[in-house]
């Protein structure tokens, strides 16, 4: 391999100027291409679901139904749902994130398996349009959570092309989760024991375990329930002889872990920010690594607390409650090992600090709301009210999102070799935490006040609140376009990133950036703990041109 | 008859054949993971009906030929045997022993599909498809008759897709074998299938005493 040295501006070879033809995209196995085929859609279909949040809001400023019918806020906020979870939040971090640093943290060339990478991509867009057709084609009107015998005997929209979609989509998570496994068992570099593996590793590692566990379940009750519809079989059906809680069961076996599907690699962006931002290693690294194995493990036994108000054994519901309170015990562990790795630390408050700071906040409490709905008293109040959906969404939208947009400029210089403009993206930062805030905060007193979920009617008294909220969505919605523009001027614009901005450790900012095809000249050899950010205080900021060095020597 | 080889080849992302290899143990024992969770969320649905249906569930399951199955039973075993020493020939190199233990299994897989395919003939015949042809006798069973005959259906079809898919895998193996192609110098090909194979004969292992052995 030549190594050409630079003239300063100069951009060298790398994987983004390593073809050009739309061929040499589509058919590419570079997964740094395909985390950049990713983020592309996911980024379309977060648009998707963006808009169909706002219709859902736009209808909610008044107490009666103006913009719409019953019947078709019943498929906007069910194609919301299915578009947020499936098709963003799940591969969002995975797909992009994970896609493009996990070879590159591991000091490997590529994934162990190219081509399946590259597959779980069509797989992923197969499955996104078809459940685009669906909505086009009429749209489903179940909720996201396919509930029989709802959604197999009497929904008339498309149920059927809407859950083979998610299969679909359900087997690409599934193609990355074996390649990701695979690849952080057998292809780390020379010296990278566990225990120096990066804590984004560790939670894409325990993220897999989870895909690879939980996501055939959903897919074989999903398609056991689209048989039932086709065939009219009875599986769930209790009119045809079937038992529908059963389906909840099997649903929530896997939708309960799918949440720690969706949270854990954003937990991993926040360890390496937090740590390069702090200037400190992360306290506690055994702790928060085998936090998200815990997470994965414990994640598996508390599925029932989606269920407590639908008769299973008031036994089954304090063994699930309990539970539910054990899990949030990892999570808090991470929450204070975090705040223990600023303690101290040489805080700089860049654009992806910012996010994870709004992180921090919005997890607490989304954390603590949710022990509120594992008690089963109050959760007998709260089920089913604005309550659950602002719960959710502090943890969808305060967590995983904000994680995704801290990693995403956290490593944009290291994906593009440029650096975004730090000005407008604090402040685009800022307009998503207020605008968040305003949307989901009076969401919680909504529920406690009884505003049921999935109802577009509500009484006058509620109507402030809900205003509140509308308005919030729209400063959201600033937040969101903002970096659209501004990343994609960066693309030209932005100044030259350098292999290491941050001065950050870990293999990824050894190399070019961006990087080149495979990712390393030479094999790196590890020889230190992971965030050694106070053995070697910015001697990293000397960039070397020829960048891809190892850390030997 | 150990031929003379070309050093196999391996994929850019690997440093050496032997980690290429393990990779990919590892990634078909990952794959077989999901499978057991896969046909887990079925083998799930299907005892919770069994347990609280376990009268009607005999008396549907008397509709099922205990003989097919079990001679069904007797092939797949032995097509473990014989893929079993099929992956013992592949580690030694030796191709026609290779060759021919395969056939031997794809014939065994074949025959397995075929009476199924006898078998799925059968309840057609005897209206014990689910839908709105169904027939049972006595009525009042008619429902649960239907889910086990649905559970029936759902579980031995998806296992017979598995059947099928390994038979094309098997074919596309044999001409790689025969015409010595490169990427079936090294046995891991075969051992991947063979572990996959295996699988599927253990889900069998499952679905026969389930299905067709309900004491009363
Ligand atoms: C700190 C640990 C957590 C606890 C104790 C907890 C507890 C709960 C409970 C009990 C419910 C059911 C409420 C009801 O339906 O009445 C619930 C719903 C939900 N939670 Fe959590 N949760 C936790 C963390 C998370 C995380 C990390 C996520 C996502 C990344 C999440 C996402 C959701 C979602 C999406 C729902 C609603 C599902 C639906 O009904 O459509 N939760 N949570
Ligand atoms: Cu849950």
């Amino acid at each position: 391999m030549s190594v050409a040295v630079a003239k300063p501006g100069e951009i060298k070879h790398n994987y983004l100027n390593a073809g050009d033809t739309v061929r040499s995209w589509l058919l590419t196995t570079d997964h740094k291409r395909i985390a950049v085929l990713y983020l592309v859609s996911v980024t379309l279909f977060f648009a998707v679901g963006g808009l169909l949040a706002l219709l859902i809001r736009l209808e909610l400023l008044t107490p009666q139904g103006d913009l719409m019918t019953s019947e078709n806020y019943n498929r906007v906020f069910t194609m919301h749902g299915v578009v947020m979870i499936f098709l963003f939040l799940i591969p969002a971090i995975p797909a992009v994130l994970g896609n493009f640093l996990v070879p590159l943290m591991v000091g490997a060339r590529d994934l162990a398996f190219p081509r399946l990478n590259l597959a779980s991509w069509y797989v992923y867009m197969a499955g996104g349009l078809i459940a685009t057709w669906a909505m086009v084609n009429g749209g489903v009107d179940t909720g996201w959570t396919f509930y029989p015998p709802y959604s197999s005997s009497y929904s008339t929209s498309q149920v059927t092309l809407t859950i083979i979609g998610a299969f679909l989509v359900g087997f690409s998570s599934i193609f990355t989760g074996i390649n990701f496994i695979v690849t952080i068992h057998k292809m780390r570099a020379p010296g990278l024991t566990w225990f120096r593996l990066p804590l984004f590793i560790w939670a894409h590692y325990a993220t897999s375990v989870i895909i690879v566990l939980g996501t055939p379940v959903v897919a074989i009750t999903l398609l056991l329930v689209a048989v039932e519809r086709v065939f009219r079989l009875g599986i769930f059906d209790p009119a045809l002889g079937g038992d529908p809680i059963l389906f909840q069961h099997l649903f929530w076996f896997y939708s309960h872990p799918a949440v720690y599907i969706m949270i854990l690699p954003a937990m991993g962006v926040i360890s390496e920010v937090i740590a390069c931002f702090s200037r400190k290693r992360v306290f506690g690294y055994h702790f928060v690594a085998f936090s998200s194995v815990a997470i994965a493990v414990v994640g598996f036994l508390v599925w029932g607390h989606h269920m407590f108000t639908t008769g299973q054994s008031v036994y089954a519901g304090m063994v699930f409650s309990l539970l539910s309170f054990l899990v949030a015990v990892p999570s808090a562990v991470k929450v204070f090992n975090w705040t223990a790795t600023m303690y101290k630390g040489t805080i700089e408050f860049r654009a992806p600090m910012l996010y994870v700071m709004g992180f921090l906040g919005l997890f607490v409490i989304g954390g603590l709301t949710g022990l509120f709905l594992a008690s089963l008293a109050t959760d007998i109040h709260l089920q089913d009210t604005y309550f659950v959906v602002a719960h959710f969404h502090y943890i969808m939208v305060g967590g995983t999102i904000f994680g995704y947009l801290a990693g995403l400029h956290f490593w944009w210089p290291k994906m593009t070799g440029r650096m975004y403009p730090e000005g407008i993206a604090k402040l685009a930062a800022l307009i998503i935490f207020a605008g968040f805030n305003l949307t989901f905060f009076p969401q919680f007193v909504l529920g406690y006040l009884g505003m049921p979920r999935r109802y577009h009617w509500y009484p006058e008294e509620w109507q402030m609140l809900h205003v509140m909220s509308s308005a919030g969505t729209a400063l959201l919605g600033i937040g969101y376009i903002l970096p659209i523009f501004y990343l994609l001027w960066s693309l030209r614009n932005g100044a030259l990133a350098g292999p290491n901005p941050w001065g950050a450790t870990g293999l990824e900012w050894k190399t070019d950036s961006p990087p080149i095809t495979h990712n390393f000249e030479e094999t790196p050899i590890v020889t230190e703990e992971p965030y050694a950010y106070e053995n070697h205080h910015q001697q990293e900021e000397v960039a070397s041109g020829t960048g891809a060095s190892t850390t030997k020597g | 008859m150990v031929q003379e080889q070309a050093p196999q080849k391996v994929s850019i992302q690997f440093e050496d054949l032997h980690q290429q290899n393990e990779s990919y143990i590892v990634g078909m024992w990952t794959f077989l993971v999901t499978e057991i969770m896969f046909f887990g969320g079925l083998f799930t649905t299907y005892l919770v009906y069994r347990m609280a249906n376990q009268e009607t569930f005999w008396e549907a399951h008397r509709h099922l030929s205990v003989p097919l199955g079990f001679f069904n039973t007797c092939v797949l075993l032995t097509s473990s045997l014989t893929m079993a020493l099929t992956v013992h020939y592949a580690q030694r190199g030796l191709r026609k022993q290779q060759l021919l233990w395969l056939l031997a299994t794809m014939a065994l897989a074949c025959t397995f599909l075929v009476v199924k395919g006898f078998e799925y003939h059968h309840k057609f015949v005897e209206g014990l498809i689910p839908g709105p042809n169904f027939r049972f006798e006595p009525v009042e069973h008619l429902r649960v008759a239907q889910l086990f005959f649905s559970l029936y259906f759902a579980m031995t079809g998806l296992h017979a897709l598995h059947v099928l898919i390994g038979v094309l895998v098997m074919a596309i193996l044999t001409v790689l074998i025969a015409i010595n192609h490169p990427s079936v110098q090294d046995f891991i090909p075969v051992e991947l299938t063979g572990l996959y194979w295996h699988f599927v004969d253990i889900v069998w292992i499952f679905l026969f005493p389930l299905l067709y052995l309900i004491p009363r």
